[in-house]
């Protein structure tokens, strides 16, 4: 029977995958071609010619290092915000009982079912009325609400595993409430909280919609992007940029996928 | 002599639930104490009282002579095996075993060798590399038990040690757990719902229900002369019989319990009591055969030796037994 299901799909679902993941890919690649073309003003197509001085270009600009080193600060931060609260809640209401746990889970998990732009209207309000001005740090507490989901959610479901007596039977071995952590919770959960992390970062270095309404004059990489576009000149810059925030939050997504798969194998073999 | 683990009037309620309930206990240096009854009889919860993972909500617990209410487990010198083991699945075998030690600040060699001899001790010599993942139940249940002796516990205290483990298993573990216990000398208290591994193993038994010990004693008073019907009921199938019965042997008595084992079907001696009956079940057991005897609508059951002759189902028969065997109870 197994025989059956390795043998050949028929030629139209073959041919409607390809077609679907070509619709979904081949935008992308264009983004990289255009990085290299000669013609600054417009996308034409063919290009007229392929160049690499886009990079140079784009290296010597301040304003992209600015935006860059903005977007890297914020994500970073609120990632670390993330990665502490985000643990503490899923050790919370994983580990306890205590009443209103399953409204606190899912409080919790809400403002990533949200719209962007509710949350971001919600802060913005919520800052203005409270006399807060828009800053570095208005950015990094917007960014760190959906973070903290993110983390949330990895450690939760590593904490449902790590079982009740492993916590009980460090303590009773002699080991005291930092010793645990340090022995036995983090090693078990750490793997689900570098993949959380991670997706925090990611989720964070590319975020528009939050960004533009608890923002002040500053702009985040993906904001100075969506400005770039309107400008006619130097447009390939923008698509070089855009080659580099999909490194950058790529290669966190795949080492996070990697790292949970091998983790269930981990946690799994204590079973 | 200090008592090993002592409490006084002991209470653990969670709400309105009186898991443990005002319990007096107490256990003997180097005895092997078994606590018996079934699930939710709080005997697991006056073991996590005295390992420090409960607190009392009333009562004073000592061990060894020091208070213990309000002391973290970490600050106990008592170490537990727990019913799923609770190995550390990020450690090897030898870092499970040697994780007491190390939380002690003990350097890398020293407690590497202290476990290398623990693991030796429990017959799992050169294991130290492998991962809990990669054993069987029965060596990670002797791993849990080497990771709590190795810190050399006053007491150690044992949650169902061998409920997850096959019979034959069960029955090795059982000796290897006495004499283990005997030549190491440490207090031993079990948790378990095993009438069997109870009286095969303890020194002491306390018989659990509802968060009160029923009966507390050496394994041949629980089980010769049980003072409750639940006892009666739970350690063995003993046969409750009612006031009328004893009434009619001549006994006046509440109620009185009387040992499947102890009745001989058949001819009676002139000292011996006896009851006539009808036989409404027989079947075959290997050792014994059982057999259900109807006297008077009160069904007593009877544990034949299966070298005797079994009447049929129907038959008319006679059940002796002697006045020794019958042990009186107040109403319970």
């Amino acid at each position: 029977m197994r025989s059956d299901r390795s043998t050949s799909a028929p030629l139209g679902l073959k041919i409607a995958a390809i077609g679907g993941l070509a619709f979904l890919h081949i935008p992308i690649l264009l983004i990289f071609l255009y990085a290299f073309t000669t013609e600054e003003k417009s996308y034409q197509f063919p290009p007229p010619g392929l160049t690499l001085q886009w990079f140079a270009i784009t290296w010597d600009r301040p304003d992209v290092w600015a935006a860059l080193t903005l977007s890297v600060k914020v994500a970073t931060i609120a990632t670390a915000i993330a990665l502490v609260l985000g643990t503490l809640c899923a050790a919370a209401v994983s580990q306890t009982r205590f009443f209103g746990r399953e409204t606190i889970s899912l409080l919790v998990i809400l403002p990533i079912a949200l719209p962007g732009i509710i949350t971001g209207i919600a802060l913005r309000s919520a800052f203005s009325m409270a006399d807060i001005p828009f800053s570095f740090w208005t950015i990094v507490l917007g960014h760190a609400t959906f973070c903290i989901v993110v983390v949330y959610n990895n450690a939760v479901a590593r904490f449902r595993r790590v079982s009740g007596s492993l916590i009980e039977a460090s303590m009773d071995l002699g080991a005291d409430g930092f010793q645990t952590f340090r022995h036995v919770i983090l090693p078990n959960i750490g793997t689900a909280l570098l993949a959380g992390g991670m997706l925090a970062f990611a989720l964070s270095f590319d975020e528009v919609i939050v960004t533009t309404f608890t923002g002040g004059q500053q702009s985040t990489l993906p904001i100075w992007m969506l400005e770039e576009l309107i400008r006619p000149r130097q447009r390939p810059v923008t698509n070089v940029v855009a080659m580099v925030v999909m490194l950058v939050t790529f290669l966190p997504i795949l080492a996070a996928y990697y790292l949970t798969r091998d983790g269930d194998q981990i946690a799994g073999a204590g079973k | 002599m200090t008592a090993a683990v002592l409490f006084e009037n002991v209470s653990r309620h969670f709400g309105t639930v009186k898991a443990v309930d005002a319990v007096d206990l107490e256990i003997a240096a180097g005895e092997f104490f078994a606590m018996l009854g079934p699930s939710g009889s709080g005997k697991t919860t006056c073991l996590r009282l005295m390992a420090g993972f409960e607190q009392p909500t009333g009562g004073h617990i000592e061990i060894f002579g020091e208070t213990a209410e309000g002391v973290p487990p970490y600050r106990r010198s008592v170490n537990t095996v727990f019913q799923d083991y609770a190995l550390f699945p990020h450690l090897s075998i030898l870092d499970n075993v040697a994780y007491g030690l190390m939380v002690k600040g003990i350097g890398r060699q020293e407690r590497h060798r202290a476990a290398e001899d623990a693991l030796a001790m429990v017959k799992l010599p050169g294991y130290g590399q492998r991962r809990p993942g990669q054993l069987s139940g029965g060596q990670r249940q002797r791993v849990a038990l080497a990771r709590a002796l190795v810190n050399k516990p006053k007491v150690l205290l044992l949650d169902e040690p061998l409920g997850a483990l096959d019979l034959k298993l069960r029955e090795q573990m059982q000796e290897e757990l006495k004499s283990l216990q005997k030549s190491l000398g440490i207090t031993f208290v079990f948790v378990t719902h095993d009438q069997g591994e109870a009286l095969s193993m303890a020194d002491r038994i306390a018989v659990f229900n509802d968060g009160k010990i029923q009966q507390l004693g050496t394994p041949e008073d629980i089980y010769q002369r049980p003072q409750t019907r639940f006892v009666a009921d739970f350690v063995g199938s003993s046969n409750i019989l009612s006031s009328a019965i004893c009434a009619r042997l001549g006994v006046p008595a509440a109620a009185a319990s009387l040992r499947p084992e102890a009745i001989a079907i058949g001819t009676s001696w002139a000292e011996q009591l006896t009851l006539p009956g009808t036989v409404t079940a027989r079947s075959f057991l290997g050792a014994v055969n059982r057999v259900s005897v109807d006297c008077d609508g009160e069904k007593i059951i009877v544990a034949s030796p299966a070298a005797m002759p079994v009447p049929d189902i129907g038959a008319q028969v006679q059940l002796a037994f002697s006045r020794n065997d019958l042990h009186l109870m107040e109403a319970a």
